[in-house]
């Protein structure tokens, strides 16, 4: 909302020492929060003055141009009293109008100085001014012609333009309705420096006599009031007056014509929206109807809308005229030949107002004040104040008939103990403070032992409960006087058991080379196409967001590794091809479709509606998701790096399980987005926590990823909840024997399954098996491979013996043999 | 090994001389003293202190004989023994000096020579910045409290007074999931986790809620559809505006550095009330010459979030009996208090993801 300080300072006896910083800031104290402070023409300077053109010469130019070659009087101004000569290229106006001119030593917006300069032949001492240039607004159709009593020649234009005119832009939050009018913010004002307050609203208004354009209301509960006003006979043509037309383009609208700025003019100033009818076009009473569904209606700007069975509406005999309280209808909208008007002030109710906006897409500056609150009180004095203006300006007569159908409801009261502010607030206010200042408010206030009765001003619906009493008085006692004291906690457990080891994984990746990022969580068919998922893929069953911002991202993903994929990708298109990332964010899995409960909310929900409305939610389990592409390791002047691949893809699985002390077996598998032969499966004894390996050749390639990327995706939140704490092993003191044995087996057999034979057969001497060769090749023979493994044997109590490694090893290589057709290499 | 000798004069005993003695023991130190490397030093120490040494012998000679010339032989080759082992110890330091000094010239690298062979990792910063909010509440006695991310429409909205026809819906443009009958968003703010923690638990609460939220804002440099927001909520008897001040100037003092508060300005949320905008003293030029500072733009405050008292229609819809709790809230930006703490032009930045980016705040921040 932009307030011009002049209109509020009419309302508001404000001290002159108040500067327009000074009532911002108490303003914004107050809950009117300054966006910006203006001041039109505050960047022009040096002579800017009134001239009166005495005559001028029109001068074609070789280049098609005709300039004007003008004589200016500018009385005293240029020092000399002569005329001052001044090319102009604009023809809008005649002899004896008056202008305005910048002299020689101004500045104009934008740092446009003016100095005298030879062109088309004569020496222009100066500009005569349009608006644009001026920065008072975009008429650039021609120069400024001022009405004939503006001023005199030579007079300080900025007086007459009413330059340097402070405008207060405010933030005007939703429950601040009454703040969308001048009338509201001068009441503020007025409140926030103890000084008196004059209501524009407070008008001598005629009694109601049902002899005014007649009005039905057949839905009441949508339009409680409607007030009709009638001026005939008036001027359609006539101008706006200057100071209306600047105060209406001061607070940001544009003028229109007389009649629409007057409506405008009377909303600013009172919050009141205001419709005005063309009275000749009207046919029959208006009635205030619900719509029926699929009724249509062309609206003021053009567009042709159906309706809802809820839309409140105005109608004539020849059907919809208007939605209420939102837009106008083009068949009686007024022109510039309508000289009957009918003036509709009306009340209408928020959430009727709010929808039908919503509905139709379509907020307007009626809409904004009536889903917000208007005073119910206004109707009456907002139409007669547009029909007095109307008159006035553009002659004609208000007719005596003043239709009012329905009244504004009877004034609520909240009841409130009398030092709930202070328990509240923390801050010292007495029982007297917060009296005197709900009356400031401006509500009747009535005390009755530890309790008050305030009642709500009509201006105010958004006071219902006593906290909403709170608020008033703490923001007049001032947010600044809030004392800081630290509450006291009960002593806490720290972070959850999951909280702690969410961070340790987050450090062990990063330990491990790794960058988190985080990644939207939108994702398309595209993308599940790009990770190669067959069609019955479980992940493809997504959940899609109505609104979604990208239609080709409209479901809530599944899988961490899209974004995972696109970044990294990214990262190598911005030249960081070796990269190693790592997210952890929760993925959205689907079950169901029953919808979640509004419950009600004035108690707490039973534990049936509670447990329905957990169970509508989709699965949200937090995953953990790597890729790795490039280089692992990198090359350098100490040689060949090493690229990253299937393992280290699988060992950072391995890591995180580690650390969170949580044993996982790994198997070979075969899903997508992996390679085939390149894939394996995670699991916590039989439950399966994701995969890991390399990425399918068709993935790099779809995703713009260097070959051989590699990735894993587990679900984090079943790997947390195998995490166990470390229980510190017992150390031996002994010597260590090493063993080493190498084992020719069937080449497709997983080394893990070797070496756990070797584990089991060891038996209980066995400290370690580790795999430390692979080898294939003629010697081995076709099919086979030789695996050779590091055991170590020790026993907590005493040196081993020769007789008893020997016995262990060759145990574990009997098991070895006995389970796996194993062949020991020697 | 000889046996005692019977045979002759003892006092004859040609190794055992002085003379002969003496004679052998210069010539041992002038061999030390002469050895150039470790290891002729160490063919030294053979020849004149090994086992076939000279002064060895004649060491061997002095059981032979009679214990009244033993006492005098023995010291004399004593003494011979330890000049020679002195100055083979002394001469082996020097040489091991030198010859030490020698080898760290040798083995000399340039030591400017790249070494990251493995890249470093880096955690993210809004990671990193809501761990390090958290641990600021957590010391204080408060828990983490955590919620998911898409949520009912009744938690997201209803159960915080914002009904189905309040304006305030419209501050908050939410993604709907389909269908959206079903009545379930995108968590629009973490405040739905608040409301799941008074119907979860008894008073008194104290919780900070620290998580990743969803509106339609086109992505630009400032605005992003998914950010990150830190609230905080205390149910407990007693509660008032002054515990809020409190708490929230101790995370500012916290986050930014002694002196380092907040100030109050009155504002609109459904589910407070009294409301108050936060505004955090600018951390940078704290108020002074602040028309030059970049940061706070020459306010001296900088815009930080939103807090109040909760509205005991809240506590009624939670649970919570109003007549005996009152309650505060408070929430802010996590991603923007990121970005003027540490100076990120562009909030993009933090979710594309360029490992320069991430990298740069290391693992804690």
């Amino acid at each position: 909302m932009r307030a011009p300080v002049s209109w509020i300072r009419e309302y508001v006896d404000l001290p002159e020492e108040v500067s327009s910083e000074k009532l911002a800031a108490r303003l914004t104290a107050l809950g009117l929060k300054l966006e910006a402070l203006e001041q039109a023409g505050g960047d022009i300077t040096g002579p800017l003055v009134l001239g009166r053109v005495l005559s001028f010469d029109d001068e074609p130019q070789k280049n098609g141009k005709t300039i004007r070659w003008c004589q200016v009087d500018v009385g005293d101004a240029n020092g000399t009293g002569d005329p001052q000569g001044i090319v102009c290229g604009a023809s809008n106006f005649a002899v004896d109008d008056l202008v305005v001119v910048v002299l020689p030593g101004g500045v104009l917006p934008g740092g446009f100085e003016i100095s005298a300069r030879k062109t088309y032949g004569h020496v222009s001492s100066g500009m005569i001014c349009s608006a644009r240039e001026l920065g008072l607004g975009e008429d650039h159709d021609g120069i400024m012609v001022l009405s004939a009593d503006a001023g005199a020649p030579g007079d300080d234009a900025f007086d007459a333009l009413h330059l340097r005119d402070e405008v207060i832009e405010l933030e005007i939050n939703p429950d601040r309705a009454y703040a969308l009018s001048l009338r509201g913010i001068a009441r503020d004002a007025a409140l926030g420096f103890g000084v008196p307050f004059t209501d524009p609203a407070a008008r001598e208004l005629p009694e109601p006599n049902g002899s005014g354009h007649p009005v039905e209301v057949e839905a009441p509960d949508g339009c409680p009031v409607f007030v009709t006003r009638t001026v005939t006979g008036f001027d359609a043509a006539a101008p706006t007056p200057d100071w209306i037309a600047r105060r209406v383009q001061q607070a940001g609208m544009r003028p229109i014509s007389l009649a629409v700025d007057v409506t405008n003019y009377v909303m600013l100033e009172l919050g009141q929206p205001i419709h005005g009818y063309d009275g000749d076009k009207l046919s029959g009473p208006i009635r205030v109807r619900r719509a029926t569904e699929g009724e249509r209606l062309t609206t003021l700007d053009g567009v042709t809308r159906t309706l809802s069975a809820e839309d409140v509406l105005i109608t004539d005999d020849t059907g919809p005229i208007g939605l209420a309280g939102v837009m106008g209808g083009q068949t009686t909208e007024l022109s510039s030949t309508s000289s009957h008007i009918v003036i509709e002030a009306a009340h209408f109710d928020p959430v009727s107002i709010f929808r039908t906006q919503r509905r139709h897409k379509l907020p307007s500056e009626a809409s904004k004040r009536f889903e917000r609150g208007v005073d119910p009180t206004l109707p009456e004095a907002a139409a007669d104040r547009v029909a007095d203006l109307l008159v006035a300006h553009g002659g004609g007569t208000v007719s005596d008939g003043v239709t009012k159908v329905g009244s504004a409801p009877a004034a609520r009261s909240v009841r409130m103990p009398l030092d709930l502010p202070a328990r509240v607030t923390g801050m010292d206010i007495s029982a007297e403070t917060t009296v005197a200042h709900l009356r400031a408010v401006g509500g009747e206030v009535e005390v009755e032992g530890e309790h008050l009765t305030a009642v709500v001003p009509p201006w105010r619906p958004d006071i219902a409960d006593p906290f909403d009493l709170v608020e008033e008085v703490a923001r007049v006692v001032g947010y600044d006087d809030i004392p800081s004291v630290l509450p006291t906690a009960p002593a806490g457990k720290g972070l959850t058991n999951e909280q702690r080891l969410r961070r340790r994984v987050g450090r062990t990746l990063a330990g491990a080379g790794f960058v988190e990022v985080i990644s939207f969580p939108f994702v398309g068919v595209g993308a599940f196409d790009a990770l190669g998922l067959d069609e019955h893929d479980d992940r493809r069953t997504a959940m899609r967001i109505a609104n979604a911002l990208s239609a080709e991202q409209p479901f809530m993903t599944t899988t961490l590794l899209p974004g995972l994929l696109d970044t990294a990708a990214r990262n190598a298109g911005r030249g960081q091809i070796d990269v190693a990332l790592f997210e952890t964010a929760a993925v959205t899995l689907p079950r169901g479709t029953t919808p979640a409960p509004i419950l009600p909310v004035d108690r707490r929900p039973t534990e049936g509606e509670w447990d329905d409305l957990q169970k509508a939610l989709p699965e949200q389990p937090l995953h953990l998701a790597v890729v790795l592409a490039g280089e692992r390791e990198r090359s350098g002047w100490w040689g060949a790096g090493r690229r990253a691949g299937w393992g280290d893809a699988i060992q950072a699985v391995r890591e995180v399980a580690s650390a969170l002390g949580v044993e996982i077996t790994v198997r070979s598998s075969s899903r997508a987005p992996w390679h085939p032969g390149r894939c394996a499966e995670v699991l916590v004894g039989d439950v399966l926590l994701g995969h890991a390996g390399e990425l399918h050749p068709r993935v790099c390639k779809a995703f713009g990823l260097p070959e051989r990327s590699a990735a894993a995706e587990v679900d984090l939140d079943v790997l947390m909840r195998h995490a166990t704490p470390v229980v510190a092993p017992s150390l031996s003191s002994f010597p260590v024997a090493k063993e080493d044995v190498a084992l020719v087996v069937a080449a497709d057999l997983p080394a893990v399954a070797v070496a756990d034979a070797l584990r089991e057969g060891a038996g209980e001497l066995l400290e370690s098996v580790r795999l430390f060769d692979v080898y294939t090749g003629a010697q081995i023979g076709e099919g086979k491979k030789s695996l050779a493994f590091a055991l170590r044997f020790r026993a907590p109590d005493r040196t081993l013996t020769e007789e008893e490694i020997t016995a262990a090893r060759e145990a574990a290589v009997a098991a070895a043999v006995r389970r796996h057709d194993a062949v020991q290499r020697t | 090994m000889s046996g005692p000798n019977t045979d002759y004069d003892p006092v004859e005993v040609t190794p055992l001389k002085a003379a002969e003695v003496e004679a052998v023991r210069d010539a041992a130190l002038v061999a030390i003293e002469a050895a150039g490397s470790l290891d002729e030093l160490r063919q030294v120490r053979l020849d004149h202190a090994g086992d076939r040494s000279p002064l060895a012998l004649a060491n061997r000679e002095i059981g032979a004989l009679p214990p009244q010339a033993r006492k005098e032989a023995g010291q004399r080759v004593g003494q011979a023994r330890g000049a020679v082992a002195k100055a083979l110890a002394a001469r082996q330091v020097v040489l091991e000096e030198e010859h030490e000094a020698r080898i760290l010239v040798d083995e000399a690298v340039d030591v400017t020579l790249p070494w990251d062979r493995i890249p470093t990792g880096a955690r993210h910063p809004v990671t990193m910045l809501s761990e390090r909010i958290a641990d600021v509440f957590v010391a204080m006695g408060w828990e983490v409290a955590e919620g998911p991310l898409v949520e009912a429409e009744w938690l997201n909205f209803d159960a915080l007074n914002l009904g189905p026809d309040h304006p305030a819906r419209t501050m908050q443009d939410t993604f709907w999931m389909e269908p959206v009958e079903n009545a379930i968003v995108l968590r629009t703010h973490t405040s739905p986790v608040q409301a799941r923690t008074m119907l979860t638990r008894e008073p008194p609460i104290y919780i900070v809620c620290p998580g990743r939220v969803f509106r339609t804002d086109e992505y630009d440099a400032t605005h992003s559809p998914v950010f990150h927001q830190v609230e905080g909520l205390v149910v407990d008897e007693g509660i008032t505006m002054a515990h809020l001040k409190g708490s929230l100037d101790h995370f500012a003092t916290s986050m930014f550095g002694e002196g380092i508060t907040t100030r109050f300005r009155p504002s609109y949320f459904p589910f407070t009330e009294p409301s108050a905008e936060v505004d955090l003293a600018c951390f940078v030029c704290r108020g002074v010459d602040s028309e030059h500072c970049r940061t706070c733009k020459g306010e001296g405050w900088i815009e930080w979030g939103g807090c109040g008292v909760v509205n005991p229609r809240v506590l009624v819809a939670c649970g919570v009996d109003p007549d005996r709790y009152t309650g505060f809230a408070f929430g802010m930006g996590i991603d923007r208090t990121l970005m003027f703490r540490h100076g990120v032009a562009d909030l993009r930045d933090v979710f594309e993801g360029d490992v320069r980016f991430t990298a740069a705040f290391g693992t804690e921040i």
